[in-house]
């Protein structure tokens, strides 16, 4: 029971412990390395670190559910870029014509809106035919960035609308408003999943399927309902993001998936399901975006980094694998 | 009694899966207020029976009766919302969330807008734990706690409704004495109230100090049921493994070569302790016991699947240590897995390829695969085993569960193996490719190796064994020659009556 006690411990801290050498090294390692004068543990750079936070981090929220649900989305990169060019062009429609900034509200409702249809369709397809959510995903993953790329070709969709652009670069109490999004969503999945009963039963149905099946819960449902919950994040992801850019190219939010799954798995989520935490999850959305900063910060180029996240990943699930091993009686696979 | 209406009326139940009849005309009743025990070997269809009671499986034919309604149970849910409550016995918990939520599963006390009432929760969570005098409460995380405890949460459950009918299945099964008394005194007072309680346990003494009466299933019939009061073991035992079966023991003894496998005090955690046996060349060992009797954790551990805590592996009386089934086939150990489908063969893979699996890599001409040598390895054990298929391209899937057994037993044999260990050689078998199978296990003993076999199945052990242990919550508790054995000394060794003083 000790030991029990001691390695959730240990997992439950070891995010925020990450996250405390990462600054602690690259403050240091700044000093000597880096070629700016500015230090790395300035309150600005910090600011804008959680804004450069929020794209990912608001996707990773609703990862985490779905994974601790059991399942995994691989279709959040392209849901991403689908919602931002619903966004875009949406607003340059006749119907909206007239609306003035009300056209605003009017887009992001449509890119919400498409954000969490694309999720439930994802949902319903898991749900109803029983395929696993990782091939679903795959398959939507390709599936809605054809349908990207049918929307405009190669070419970008811009619109840039500077009433958006304000409200999106705006600081209210010195915080981005994009860092304001991040916050208010880590805060609602939160009480989401620690709260109510359906957070309640998706963990259950993560932990132990079966058991939530004898129990009358009604898998399905549930996790429809995630899949739309995701759906909704990764389009308010655009949203945020593409307020402020006003352009969206048909590339946008490859691989978003994978830095998404990265962090909340850094943030100690299981694969298998049924174990994770949002707080812990907004810690590995921190401690990579500290990563990518941190090295740059000190003259490293993007393809260090990725290497860099890659074997810190693999420490990681290696660490964990470690820690949860029962005892030598176990049975050996 | 007889004006009284049952809590719960069986009637003409039957439930059949593909190729199985696991249920046939079963119709029983449980009154209120009577604790009803349910007895029955391993596979005679007491746990189908019971999902069909909780309604996690629908019955073919028959009709089930809550009082005087007809009832029909299509979910676990409306199962537990009619008053039927299933604790289960292998534990249904999920282990990350807290015993609180695992006891409401599926139906968590709500507030507005889906939000969890965790006041109440916890309230009538501590209120149910207080009855049952636990050392934990509603906060506890369920993967902290011992399987022990897991399952008085488990037991829990049941005091969450109105109950009319109760379920127990093997509630004991890793609960401490004193654990028991806690249980014994929920179940009396479950009676009190009215409850009727249905109670499958294998575990004799359990059953005639708690039960009412007994009834007895047997090869998913119902074979009639008993007062308590006025019978005993033996009557019990004698319908529940029935005077039909060819219980005649062997007795054609092979002259005994030297041991070739010895183990003294091997102990694994929990699972099994100080266990000390020796097999010797030309001699076949029976292990039998109930399920969870720790059998095949030992044939684990000798084929390097598990590690040992302690005690010592001799192999033709020298120290061992065995790693890994690797080391195991390296040393001369082969085991014959109980899943024959999921651990013994590659079911879409063809005869020839699944029987040489474990030694390809050493049949290699150049840098290829010699199927020459493969396909004469096949033909050897084909015709020595007697496997009857129409050629070794044939996918092991489609063949008969005796003949896939053959070749599982084949594809070892052709590793010169010293000790060949059986795990339940004729589960799911037809009757005829049994004894066929125990004629193999007989002559293969005859030709020197030196096997064991664990069995669930009284005649089979009887059959073919030379020697049988019986083991009993992870320890043996005898070892009988093939002469001094009897059903009745066997079936009361292995459900521990001799030992109370020994196993605490």
């Amino acid at each position: 029971m000790q030991a029990g006690t001691l390695s959730t411990f240990l997992k439950r801290g070891a995010i925020w412990g990450f996250i405390l050498l990462e600054l602690v090294f690259f403050t240091v390692a700044g000093e000597f390395l880096s070629l700016s004068e500015k230090a790395f543990m300035d309150l600005d750079n910090m600011l804008l670190l959680f804004k450069q936070s929020a794209p990912i981090g608001i996707i990773a929220m609703g990862m985490t559910i779905i994974m601790v649900n059991g399942n995994i989305d691989l279709s959040v990169g392209a849901t991403y870029a689908l919602s931002a060019i619903v966004l875009l062009d949406s607003m340059t429609w006749p119907i909206f014509g007239g609306m003035g900034d009300w056209a605003i509200p009017m887009a992001w409702l449509a890119a919400l809106a498409t954000g969490t249809l694309l999720g439930a369709l994802n949902g319903l397809i898991v749900w109803k035919t029983g395929v696993d959510a990782f091939i679903v995903t795959l398959g939507s993953m390709l599936g809605y960035r054809g349908l990207v790329f049918m929307y405009n070709g190669e070419q970008p969709t811009s619109h840039l609308n500077w009433t958006l652009v304000d409200f999106a670069e705006a600081q209210f109490l010195g915080i981005h408003t994009a860092t304001w999004f991040l916050l208010a969503v880590t805060a609602a999945i939160w009480f989401l999943m620690n709260r109510t009963v359906h957070g309640r039963n998706a963990y259950a149905i993560g932990d132990n399927r079966e058991a939530a099946v004898n129990a009358g819960i009604k898998v399905g449902p549930h996790m429809m309902i995630n899949f739309m919950i995701i759906g909704f994040l990764a389009a308010l992801s655009a949203v945020v993001f593409y307020s402020e850019s006003g352009s969206v190219n048909p590339n946008d939010g490859e691989l978003y998936e994978l830095w998404v799954i990265t962090a909340v798995v850094l943030g100690g989520t299981k694969l298998t399901g049924g174990a994770g935490s949002i707080v812990s999850t907004f810690g590995g959305v921190l401690a990579i975006q500290l990563l990518r900063k941190g090295l740059s910060h000190i003259g490293a180029d993007t393809e260090t980094v990725n290497l860099v996240i890659g074997l810190i990943l693999i420490a990681v699930l290696f660490l964990d694998r470690q820690l949860n091993l029962k005892g030598k009686e176990e049975l050996k696979t | 009694m007889s004006v009284e209406t049952p809590a719960l009326r069986l009637e003409g139940i039957v439930k059949t899966f593909p190729g199985v009849r696991a249920l046939d005309g079963v119709s029983f009743s449980v009154m209120p207020g009577e604790v009803h025990a349910l007895m029955g070997e391993n596979g005679a269809g007491k746990s189908t029976l019971m999902k069909v009671l909780g309604g996690i499986l629908q019955p073919n034919e028959g009709r089930i009766y809550i009082g005087e309604e007809p009832a029909v149970m299509r979910t676990p849910l409306e199962a537990k919302a009619k008053g039927i409550v299933f604790i289960h016995q292998e534990l249904s918990l999920a282990e990350e969330l807290t015993v609180a939520e695992n006891i409401y599963l599926g139906e968590l006390p709500r507030k507005r807008f889906g939000l969890v009432d965790w006041a109440t929760l916890e309230r009538r969570t501590n209120d149910i734990l207080s009855k049952l005098k636990v050392t934990f409460d509603a906060r506890t995380r369920v993967g902290d706690l011992s399987i022990a405890n897991q399952q008085m949460v488990e037991i829990a459950r049941a005091l969450t409704v109105e109950a009319k009918a109760v379920i127990f299945d093997e509630p004991t099964a890793s609960l401490t004495d004193a654990e028991k008394v806690v249980l014994f005194d929920v179940i009396a007072d479950l009676q009190s109230q009215g409850v009727g309680i249905i109670y499958i346990s294998h575990r004799m003494e359990e059953i005639f100090k708690i039960t009412d009466r007994i009834s007895v299933l047997r090869d998913g019939q119902y074979r009639g049921t008993l007062e308590t009061a006025q019978t005993d073991e033996e009557e019990v035992t004698q319908l529940m493994i029935g005077r039909t079966l060819d219980l005649s023991r062997n007795v054609s003894h092979h002259a005994l070569g030297d041991v070739a496998l010895e183990v003294r005090g091997l102990t694994c955690g929990d699972l099994y302790a100080d266990v000390s046996f020796e097999v010797r060349r030309g001699e076949v060992l029976g292990f039998y016991g109930l399920v969870g009797a720790g059998r095949t954790e030992i044939a684990e551990t000798l084929f390097g699947l598990r590690d040992p805590s302690a005690g010592t592996i001799l192999l033709d009386g020298e120290e061992t240590v065995i790693r890994s089934p690797v080391d195991a086939i390296a040393k001369g150990i082969s085991l014959v897995p109980e899943d024959r489908k999921g651990q013994g063969l590659v079911l879409g893979m063809n005869c020839r390829d699944n029987m040489t699996l474990p030694q390809v890599d050493d049949l290699k001409a150049g840098p290829f695969v010699a199927e020459g040598s493969e396909i004469a390895i096949f033909d050897q054990y084909r015709d020595k085993l007697d496997i009857r298929t129409p050629g070794w391209k044939q996918t092991v899937g489609n063949l008969s569960g005796g003949n896939q057994q053959k070749i599982v037993i084949g594809k070892w044999l052709s590793m010169h193996p010293n000790v060949l260990i059986v795990d339940e050689p004729t589960r799911g078998i037809d009757v005829g490719s049994k004894s066929e199978i125990h004629n193999l296990i007989r002559e293969l003993a005859a030709q020197g190796y030196a096997v064991i076999v664990i069995s669930s199945e009284m005649p089979e052990v009887l059959h073919v064994s030379d020697r049988i242990i019986a083991m009993y919550s992870g320890r043996i508790m005898r070892t009988f020659t093939s002469d001094e054995v009897t059903e009745d000394n066997l079936i009361q060794a292995i459900s521990g009556i001799r030992s109370e003083g020994q196993v605490a």
